[in-house]
């Protein structure tokens, strides 16, 4: 591997940067059959490369998504899933690469990007003091929706009163769905999103994604198990080797 | 699909974030009155710490009042955006259409509400009891409403760069304290200055303006700070 990098040590993380994108001859981007809309994808992430401290977690990964589209996000824990995830959605800047939304720069806008973008973490950022309804009054009123057609979807209407303290992990995690229904965005990032769901729980999800996706929804998902997402790409983070540090890199640059 | 021009405005989710806050600050009436009760107490402490004498007590009054308000508005600021990024809201609030500045001031706000109100209301009382001359009580009123709501502003910019720091909860007195004595200077000066029949309007004024400065500076930093915490 040669490296453009002079002798001198100043411009050692833009280094690092056009390093981490050109590391890989062939980067992690699945190739997704060319888009079928003459406008190109509407969602179009292009070599995004992130360190966490000092490891390259997301090495050149890319990928392409129509409206409609579903996309599945495995691999191994500490592969960089949950990082990716909060890159597209602004959250984080990433080190390399670009997020382009219907041919836009999505991230140099973040406020805005935050608009199509409806985020699910792992955890269900529910306050334990007050009520389901009262949790999700803010988001509802961010974009305008109905919560109860929310709650409904969701199953959740009988428990609108209780505390969130007194809900079951399941449970909280179908408020935390209604919310991502609540921000009716285009893009849903979902990290695992069927955590702690049981069976019927499944099927009500099956029921969301599915009207999603009929509306033109994107939905870009992590998981460890099978999700109800049919014809849905996979890409498979492999994880950048727990070796590759920046030290080591820098050596390697060097020498 | 989303339907443009429902979105709440700005304003209106700005309220939105901040009635939140203020129905926790109500779920967890022991947390927002905490803040007020060890006002009380340490400004009670006083009085037996120097003996009774009435002439120390009032001469001293205005120093205790502010250095106590100053050190009870520290307590909630551990809290006010350290729970928010433990239980993922923040992302959510980062994700809610607000600037990052505005979720700050949002923040800054209810803080103001829910703290440096209370400690408002209980400096009277506070102030009365330790001798301070009836006169002077509006002084001493109008100069912890502006100097509250500049240590809510600066609070909570450092509380949002101690964000996700190991010891945050340590390094959050060091940072604001020295920040914060221009007002309790002015607002103690003040004081002083009425107690002893000088003009306390420059003094008020200066911490107006200390006021002014902070208003659109801290929540500019705060916002900066949320970003780098969720990162």
């Amino acid at each position: 591997m040669t490296t453009q990098a002079g002798p001198g040590n100043k411009n050692a993380g833009t280094r690092l940067r056009r390093r981490a994108a050109a590391a890989d001859p062939n980067p992690r981007t699945i190739a997704i059959p060319a888009s079928r809309s003459p406008a190109g994808p509407l969602l179009n992430v292009e070599n995004i490369s992130v360190f966490r401290g000092e490891r390259l977690v997301l090495d050149g990964v890319g990928l392409q998504l129509d409206a409609g589209g579903a996309l599945l996000l495995t691999g191994p824990n500490g592969a960089g899933k949950s990082t990716l995830l909060r890159v597209l959605a602004g959250l984080r800047k990433p080190e390399g690469g670009h997020v382009l939304w219907a041919g836009i720069d999505a991230l140099a806008d973040r406020t805005a990007h935050a608009a199509r973008v409806a985020y699910l973490g792992h955890q269900d950022a529910l306050k334990p003091g007050l009520t389901l309804r009262e949790n999700l009054a803010l988001p509802a009123r961010a974009a305008g929706s109905d919560p109860k057609q929310a709650m409904e979807a969701l199953d959740l209407l009988p428990l609108a009163d209780l505390p969130a303290r007194m809900l079951s992990a399941g449970q909280k995690r179908r408020a935390a769905l209604a919310r991502v229904m609540l921000a009716r965005a285009p893009l849903w990032l979902l990290d695992e999103p069927s955590l702690g769901l049981d069976t019927s729980s499944i099927g009500l999800l099956e029921a969301l994604f599915h009207a999603h996706r009929e509306t033109g929804g994107i939905i870009i998902a992590t998981t460890h198990v099978p999700l109800p997402l049919p014809d849905a790409r996979t890409l498979d983070l492999p994880g950048v080797s727990g070796l590759e540090t920046m030290e080591e890199m820098d050596m390697e640059s060097w020498s | 699909m989303k339907a443009e021009g429902m979105q709440a405005s700005l304003p209106a989710l700005l309220a939105a974030v901040i009635g939140r806050d203020l129905r926790l600050a109500l779920r967890h009436g022991a947390d927002t009155l905490g803040a007020v009760l060890f006002f009380i107490l340490a400004g009670a402490l006083f009085p037996l710490a120097l003996g009774p004498s009435p002439d120390l007590l009032r001469h001293m009054a205005p120093g205790i009042v502010w250095v106590c308000a100053l050190l009870a508005a520290l307590l909630p600021l551990d809290r006010l955006f350290g729970s928010e990024l433990e239980d993922g809201s923040l992302d959510q609030l980062m994700l809610s259409g607000l600037p990052p500045a505005l979720v700050a001031l949002a923040k800054m706000i209810a803080h103001w509400l829910t703290t440096g109100l209370p400690l408002l209301l209980a400096a009277a009382p506070l102030a009365i009891m330790l001798g301070l001359p009836l006169p002077v009580l509006p002084i001493l009123l109008g100069g912890l409403a502006l100097g509250t709501a500049v240590l809510s502003l600066i609070g909570g910019m450092a509380a949002s760069i101690v964000l996700g720091a190991r010891r945050g909860g340590v390094l959050l007195p060091l940072l604001v304290l020295p920040l914060a004595t221009p007002a309790l200077i002015f607002g103690a000066a003040a004081l002083d200055a009425a107690q002893t029949g000088l003009s306390w309007r420059p003094d008020l004024e200066l911490l107006g303006a200390f006021l002014a400065g902070a208003l659109p500076l801290c929540p500019l930093a705060a916002g900066a700070g949320l970003r780098a915490a969720v990162e």
